[in-house]
């Protein structure tokens, strides 16, 4: 759907609960997120590479929910609107060590 | 809100982007058009981070090494971003004396085009990277390339141009252009139609179709490249990191996470329209890295993904005023090495759309240069 991202939010407006922190692995704050939607980020896509929300060891299995409801809120829409980022293998971080010994096909160790 | 705009810039990736913030800066009104739902959601934010200088052909050098001179230094306090830019040399690695061979051939021909880069043992090299294995023989050296964050650089592009007036559209997929008069004029997408004085088509490897519409054509071919990044780790190095071999690129972030580019030998034949991570190119990422840093053994990988690049026919870019379409100015073909190269792209697309001087000859990267044997 068409966006244009001059649309008016209003000014960014501190609140008492901007230092609680929502994404867990890499120690975004609420305020951060709050505030990177003021900056133009309108996506969870864009906010997770803005910010690093989502990015780190659990991969937003976490604060995904959280992170979405704040930006729907700052921008005034519901979150059903907003289009989760997308997940990435691997399901669990691996060793390279591992990973490197996947030859594919039939010569699995 | 009116539907014209001085220039029309069609694709947010960086190249689009960083335009956007030199023309915003002049006070040029700017419209950028970008077809998905994400800015800079193409290559732009899905590339290594190389900001490199070596290895690159004498058309382009030097156009990064003026970005690497002039913009790359300061675009955090520019932009108001800190884009984790970090200058700190690359090193192209060998572990044989074939690769020395061609590492010798790709840094004479940057030394010629007046590159600081030079050809250093592997106990040098290990000097420079105590992580490095015993088996890298050689390597070349550029001590002024670097690398730096592609996602917040594009990203802070983008805030700093919208914050200086620039307006950006989303899921504004461009279809055609139109010519009013003989001229460029008119961009069509599906919901609407804008008109700008100028039209800068900047949209990656979809910019082939969409030039079509006025009957001009670059040679490019689609191809998937793929990434991954590990667990963020304390820093070791800060050096970009390449391969006579080419099997992997990359350097640790800020983050302390490292990003590297792999290369399974099978991308042009990945599944044509399809952005996903194969299932054999991070395992084969994996054997190259720690072939040349077995230290990283233990390190996890915790996210892979893919990005396609416009490979052009000859692998530089076309960054062109379009003379048989006036109005009309190409800026596509990055071909793999668009990132390190975007912010000076990004001034001259801005000092050809406003018809000042340019700060560089971009002759070499013509439109109309493809001729058949
Ligand atoms: C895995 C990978 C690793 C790389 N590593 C490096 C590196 O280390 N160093 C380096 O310098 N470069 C690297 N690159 C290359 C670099 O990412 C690109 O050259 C650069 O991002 C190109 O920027 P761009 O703005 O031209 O294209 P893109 O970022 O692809 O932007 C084009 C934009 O146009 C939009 N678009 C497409 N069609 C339409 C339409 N019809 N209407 C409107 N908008 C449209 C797209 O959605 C996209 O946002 C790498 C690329 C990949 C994929």
């Amino acid at each position: 759907m068409a966006k244009d991202r001059t649309k008016e939010i209003g000014a960014f407006a501190a609140a008492p609960d901007d230092n609680l922190i929502i994404c867990r692995c890499e120690e975004i704050t609420k305020g951060e997120i709050r505030s990177a939607v003021h900056d133009g980020m309108f996506t969870l896509t864009e906010i997770r590479r803005y910010l690093r929300t989502g990015m780190g060891l659990c991969q937003g299995q976490t604060c995904s929910r959280l992170v979405k409801a704040i930006v729907a809120s700052e921008l005034g829409v519901t979150p059903s609107e907003l289009e989760p980022a997308a997940s990435r293998a691997p399901m669990r971080p691996i060793e390279m060590r591992i990973l490197a010994r996947d030859l594919g096909g039939d010569q699995h160790e | 809100m009116s539907n014209h705009a001085e220039v029309l810039i069609i694709g947010a990736g960086i190249i689009g982007c960083a335009t956007a913030y030199y023309l915003a800066k002049k006070g040029i009104s700017v419209l950028v058009l970008e077809g998905s739902d994400s800015i800079g959601d193409g290559g732009s934010s899905r590339n290594g981070g190389g900001v490199r200088q070596s290895g690159r052909d004498p058309r382009e050098l030097p156009i990064v090494m003026y970005g690497i001179r002039h913009i790359w230094p300061n675009l955090k306090d520019e932009l108001g971003v800190d884009v984790e830019y970090y200058q700190e040399g690359n090193l192209r690695l060998g572990k044989t004396e074939a690769h020395l061979k061609i590492l010798e051939v790709l840094t004479q021909r940057s030394v010629q085009c007046g590159l600081d880069v030079k050809m250093i043992s592997g106990v040098e090299a290990r000097e420079i990277c105590p992580y490095l294995s015993d088996s890298v023989l050689g390597a070349s050296w550029c001590p002024t390339d670097g690398h730096a964050n592609p996602l917040l650089a594009t990203l802070a592009f983008y805030r700093r141009a919208r914050q200086l007036g620039a307006r950006f559209i989303t899921g504004e997929k461009v279809a055609e252009i139109r010519k009013l008069q003989g001229a460029a004029r008119q961009v069509v997408t599906q919901n609407n139609v804008f008109e700008g004085d100028r039209i800068i088509v900047a949209a990656g490897m979809e910019s082939r179709p969409i030039l079509n519409t006025v009957g001009i054509d670059v040679p490019m071919t689609p191809l998937l490249l793929e990434t991954l990044v590990t667990e963020a780790v304390e820093p070791m190095f800060y050096q970009m990191l390449g391969t006579a071999a080419a099997d992997f690129y990359g350097h640790q972030s800020t983050h302390g996470s490292f990003v590297f580019g792999t290369n399974s030998g099978l991308e042009p034949y990945a599944k044509p329209g399809k952005t996903v991570s194969s299932s054999v190119s991070a395992s084969a990422a994996c054997r190259g890295i720690l072939s040349y840093f077995p230290v990283l053994a233990d390190l996890k990988i915790i996210r892979t993904w893919a990005g396609w690049i416009d490979s052009c026919a000859d692998h530089v870019p076309v960054i062109s005023p379009v003379e048989e379409v006036p109005g009309l100015i190409v800026a596509c073909g990055f071909t793999g090495h668009g990132f390190g190269i975007a912010p000076p792209v990004g001034m001259l697309l801005s000092e050809l759309a406003t018809g000042s001087e340019l700060t560089l000859d971009l002759s070499d990267l013509r439109y109309d240069r493809f001729k058949a044997r």
